[in-house]
């Protein structure tokens, strides 16, 4: 067929101007390739993450000259939130020399690249997302849910409710209701909400949104027949914004609704209007741009025309500041890991030791300039979640404020729920299962 | 017990649903009854309007200029569909044409964004959305209003095909293009005639439904919920379209909430295709459809 | 709806010739020669499209009923397999493979029964309640994902007879052998009888009905065969191309872009199934990688990406306006301008 024929060959053309275009690392960079999202449904996340990513690398790299002297450089794939794309855009840029991190946010296309990224021996960051219980280091060694993984996150929420009510022994008796989105990331708590109304002795009802959420009349009048103290809101894209809105329409107050962490960012809420004020959701990083490290972002990069936010008035933003954070973990790691191999480009395999010994504590965070906008992380070989605290913010009709203390998820009881279904993967997969954090990491 | 005013509570707010698919639907239904064509860009129209209207206000246009410079361009963008992929397909297959507004709707959804970023905006046209009640019975302000508007609509429009010279040659067009185009109608007049009117319809429902989601891309999504409506009522029937967006909004909220738990709930989404499907059985071309049969 | 009669060609035309030329060179220097890139990023997903659009094209080229609801028979493939291999692991891959094929065609026959009575758009329609239902359904019951908390399923490795296929090329033949073994028994079924019935079906119902063709057998199993096609589609597409799969993968985007396949490649033609897919999987990687060389440093990724999201459609357009037979037409075009003696099947 030579129209196909042709086809590749035009391709080859294409591929090769691009590879010369960027085939110029020398032995003293890092490279960070970046699956963006910046059309599509949920481009308004991938704009704001990847902005926020991008600047901060851009910050070391004009402020300190990259990290001790190793330039960061980073090549954009769209992938439209579409795993295919992902998949792609991976297999392109695998090539690359000296890749530090792959940080998709994108479940789906995370869980399509931990065979792919393991084999490769190339770390996987899935920051406040993921699989959970890739939190296991022993059976995933590359795959890290940095600050905070599903089961996390639901703990943080109950324990909030329960500081809000004066004690986790004032849980008794309560009614929640969990309105989840109709898909595997929205269901994958259910069990785990389950076990801590067990636990707390209060009552759980569980409730579907079909995607994309778009019609809420019925769950909403469910809900306001069930009459609950409080509804945890574990939505995605547009079902934020409508779930507000029908609340209002059935008369729920908006300051009993607590969203999750994929249901906290100003574009859940400013599309709902009057209905979001006093909405209240869980997040890793505070928001707003008082932040040291955010001030030298805005003089430094912006100031130098450098910014990748089109609107600067998103800097701050839940997403932006989630990016930042993501930029300090992921700059951090790398400077760990030249701290033990040297300053110089390191192997993926050796940025995995580094994300391996991420300890940053209050101290440290401080002295990055981001006191308040994040709390701690502590990454051990066999804890790759890092023990990252929460914090509660209050949407006030413009802004979020923060109404509560950095709150601890109660790791120790799920950590053997995440053990038991990391054995049954390593199982099935045939993993062997580390036993120390020293050895050198095999398949 | 059978809680008899929970019952009324969704019957009542699906019924006020189902007014807001009827509003898409109609959109579809004027398009295919002049020219066969089932307009996939229908839900891209409808981003596109309510987009461009929500960034004018934001950039301090005024509401009234907001909204007639968005009439406007969604005027412009009636007849240059019609011209540019619609003519030139003349006597295509229904299938070609429909995948032909398909990929206007990969154009309409990359400009809309490239022209106003893929920024969430939220919609507010004066309407507040606090419920009052009705003898203990929950009913919205604002689905009360978006039904008037939808109301006042259909009428407009049934005073237009019934009175005016453009509305009757929509309707002889409608019945036999043939027998229009020997008595002298031009038909790409008339195509963008109609394309206009859509035009205004995904305004009108771009706005309503932009108030109710927020002005984003998923806005495009809400023709999946005016397809059944269409199977339901027929492709080719404006009262059809009323009807069965009526009848999808009350079954569906009524089936999640009475039939859905004990399927573990979230069967919104297909219950709908389900009820028109059981109707289609046994009438082929839905409520109000024309028996005449498209081969496609 | 055009003609295009598959005419009994003689087995040793030029286009034949081409044919055979085009699986040798897909087995013989492509997986040698091509980078894990082209073979992993490029050609396996494109394998496993065109074997769905095959499939599709049987149902709506050939057979003249039209589906929104492919991606749902990928799924059910994907799904499919990834249980009997799961629960019979004393089943063969190639078995599982097969039998995940069938399950989707005992599924399309049920989606398929309202096509006795409803036509057109409100057949394609209704076809819809397929893709909803059956993505509702993966998410629903955990069952199907192996209580997977997260819903997701994790291809096996392909292994056949003992021998693993896990490099990029290998997985890139043994989606190759599969899509050419079914494609060529497609052919054959389209040259036989049945086939013949679905052409007549297609072009005339009542006449078809008149001349004694059995509406009811001939409509089920167009959607019996097209919904094996895709089934096994899906298994490549889960199996050999992503290896991880969830349900929402397969929305109506991926309906609409099988659709795309056949409406831009040619209707009625399993060439034009594979020209179409190479169209709708290259095209715009290649776009993409062109603008980003040309314009990446005036444009963000963003801006470029838009801009091709408009010169996607707006060549869609272009394309059903100058040529709606479809890129095939184009094709044979070309060929009969070099071999003018020949009439290409």
């Amino acid at each position: 067929m030579n129209m196909m024929r042709r086809l590749k060959v035009t391709m080859a053309a294409a591929l090769a101007v691009g590879l010369a275009n960027t085939f110029t690392a020398h032995a003293d960079e890092q490279f960070f390739p970046l699956q963006s999202y910046r059309v599509g449904p949920y481009a308004a996340g991938g704009t704001g993450f990847f902005g926020g990513f991008i600047d901060y690398l851009n910050l070391i790299n004009i402020r300190d000259g990259g990290v001790n002297g190793v330039k960061l450089t980073w090549d954009e794939g769209e992938t439209q939130y579409e795993v295919e794309r992902g998949v792609e855009v991976y297999e392109r840029l695998k090539s690359r020399p000296g890749i530090a991190a792959w940080n998709p946010l994108s479940v789906g296309i995370a869980y399509a690249m931990i065979d792919r990224i393991t084999k490769d021996k190339v770390p996987l960051i899935t920051i406040n997302h993921g699989r959970t219980d890739s939190t296991d280091g022993r059976v995933f060694p590359y795959v890290f849910p940095l600050l905070l993984n599903p089961y996390s996150e639901t703990s943080g929420i109950v324990n909030y409710i329960a500081s809000k009510e004066g004690g986790a022994d004032k849980l008794k008796g309560k009614k929640i209701v969990v309105l989840y989105h109709g898909s595997p990331y929205g269901k994958e708590t259910i069990p785990i909400y389950k076990r801590l109304a067990d636990k707390y002795g209060f009552e759980v009802e569980q409730i579907e949104v079909p995607h994309p959420g778009n019609e809420q009349q019925s769950q909403w009048l469910s809900i306001r027949r069930a009459k609950p103290d409080y509804v945890v809101l574990r939505g995605w894209g547009v079902m934020n914004p409508v779930a507000l809105k029908t609340a209002q329409k059935v008369g729920f107050p908006a300051d009993h609704i607590i969203g999750n962490v994929w249901s906290n960012s100003e574009e859940d809420v400013i599309p709902a209007g009057d209905a979001a004020k006093g909405y209240i959701a869980i997040t890793t990083q505070a928001s707003g741009a008082d932040y040291s490290v955010l001030q030298e972002v805005i003089k430094t990069v912006y100031g130098a025309n450098k910014g990748n936010l089109d609107d600067k008035k998103r800097i701050g933003s839940v997403y932006h500041n989630l990016g930042i954070v993501n930029g300090i973990l992921n700059v951090e790691a790398v400077r760990i890991a030249q701290a033990k191999f040297g300053k110089r480009t390191l192997t993926g395999d050796e940025v995995r030791w580094g994300f391996e010994h991420l300890q940053l504590d209050p101290a440290r965070v401080e002295a990055l300039g981001a006191k308040g906008l994040f709390h701690s992380i502590n990454v051990t070989w066999d804890n790759h979640e890092g023990d990252g605290r929460v914090t509660f913010q209050q949407w006030d009709g413009s802004k979020w404020k923060v109404v509560s203390d950095w709150i601890a998820p109660d790791w120790a009881s799920l950590r053997p729920i995440i053990e038991k279904s990391s054995a049954a993967y390593a199982k099935e997969h045939n993993i062997k299962i580390r036993t120390s954090g020293d050895e050198p990491v095999s398949q | 017990m059978f809680d008899y005013q929970f019952f009324l509570e969704v019957l009542i707010g699906g019924l006020l649903s189902g007014v807001m698919y009827s509003l898409v639907a109609i959109g579809f239904v004027l398009i295919y009854k002049t020219s066969g064509v089932l307009n996939f860009a229908q839900g891209a129209m409808l981003l596109f309007a309510a987009l461009t209207f929500v960034s004018l206000v934001e950039r301090g246009a005024p509401f009234v200029a907001a909204l007639a410079a968005t009439l406007v361009i969604m005027i412009a963008l009636g007849i240059a569909t019609e011209r540019l992929v619609l003519r030139p397909l003349v006597n295509q297959p229904p299938i070609t044409l429909f995948m032909a507004t398909l990929g206007l709707s990969y154009v309409i959804e990359g400009a809309a964004q490239l022209l106003w970023g893929t920024q969430v905006h939220g919609l507010d046209i004066g309407i507040s959305d606090t419920p009052f009640e009705a003898s203990g019975v929950l009913i919205s302000r604002f689905d009360l209003f978006a039904a008037a508007v939808a109301g006042s609509l259909v009428a407009l429009f049934a005073l237009f095909f019934r009175y005016t010279r453009t509305g009757l040659s929509f309707r002889a067009v409608a019945d036999d293009q043939f027998a229009a185009l020997a008595v002298g109608l031009r038909l790409p007049r008339v195509w963008a005639a109609v394309w206009t009117v859509a035009g205004i319809v995904a305004l009108v429902g771009g706005l309503l439904w932009g108030a109710r989601l927020g002005v984003q891309f998923s806005l495009s999504l809400v023709v999946l919920k005016a397809l059944p409506v269409l199977v339901l009522g027929g492709f080719d029937s404006i009262t059809g379209a009323i009807i069965g967006g009526l009848l999808v909004g009350a079954i569906e909220k009524l089936a999640e909430v009475y039939v859905g738990p004990s399927f573990g709930g979230g069967i919104e989404a297909w219950a709908a295709y389900v009820a028109a499907l059981a109707l289609l059985l046994i009438r082929p071309s839905g409520l109000f459809g024309q028996k005449l049969v498209e081969r496609v | 709806m055009p003609v295009l009669t598959p005419a009994k060609s003689s087995w040793f035309s030029g286009e034949t010739l081409w044919i055979v030329l085009v699986i040798v060179a897909a087995y013989g220097i492509v997986p040698l020669a091509g980078s894990d890139y082209l073979l992993d990023a490029v050609l396996t997903p494109f394998l496993a499209l065109s074997l769905a659009a095959v499939g599709l094209n049987v149902l709506t080229g050939y057979a003249g009923q039209v589906s929104l609801g492919s991606a749902a028979f990928l799924a059910v493939g994907a799904y499919a397999a990834y249980n009997l291999h799961l629960r019979v692991p004393a089943l063969p891959l190639l078995i599982d493979l097969v039998l995940a094929g069938g399950v989707a065609a005992a599924i399309g026959i049920v989606f398929g029964l309202p096509s006795l009575r409803l036509r057109g758009f409100y057949l394609a329609v209704s076809t819809l309640a397929a893709q909803f239902f059956v993505q509702w359904a993966l998410t629903k019951f955990s069952w199907f994902s192996n209580d997977n908390p997260s819903g997701v399923i994790d291809a096996p490795v392909l292994s056949i007879a003992g021998s693993a296929f896990t490099s990029a090329a290998e997985r890139y033949v043994f989606s190759l052998t599969i899509v050419v073994v079914l494609t060529l028994l497609t052919l054959r079924l389209l040259r036989s009888q049945s086939g013949r019935n679905f052409i007549a079906v297609r072009d005339h119902e009542i006449a078809a009905k008149v001349i004694g063709v059995p509406l009811l057998r001939t409509k089920l199993l167009a959607f019996a065969i097209s919904s094996f096609l895709i089934g096994v589609a899906g298994v490549l597409w889960a199996f050999a191309y992503l290896r991880t799969v969830e349900p929402a993968g397969f929305n109506l985007d991926r309906s609409f872009q099988i659709l795309f396949i056949i409406i831009i490649g040619g209707l009625a033609s399993l060439r034009g199934s594979f020209i179409g897919a190479a169209f709708i999987v290259v095209f715009p990687l290649l776009l993409s990688r062109v603008g980003a060389a040309l314009l990446g440093s005036v444009f963000d990724s963003g801006v470029l990406e838009m801009s091709q999201r408009i010169v996607i459609g707006a060549l869609i357009i272009v394309f059903l306006i100058a040529e709606p037979r479809g890129l095939i037409a184009l094709w044979d075009r070309a060929f009969a301008a070099v071999r003018p003696a020949k009439r290409p099947a």
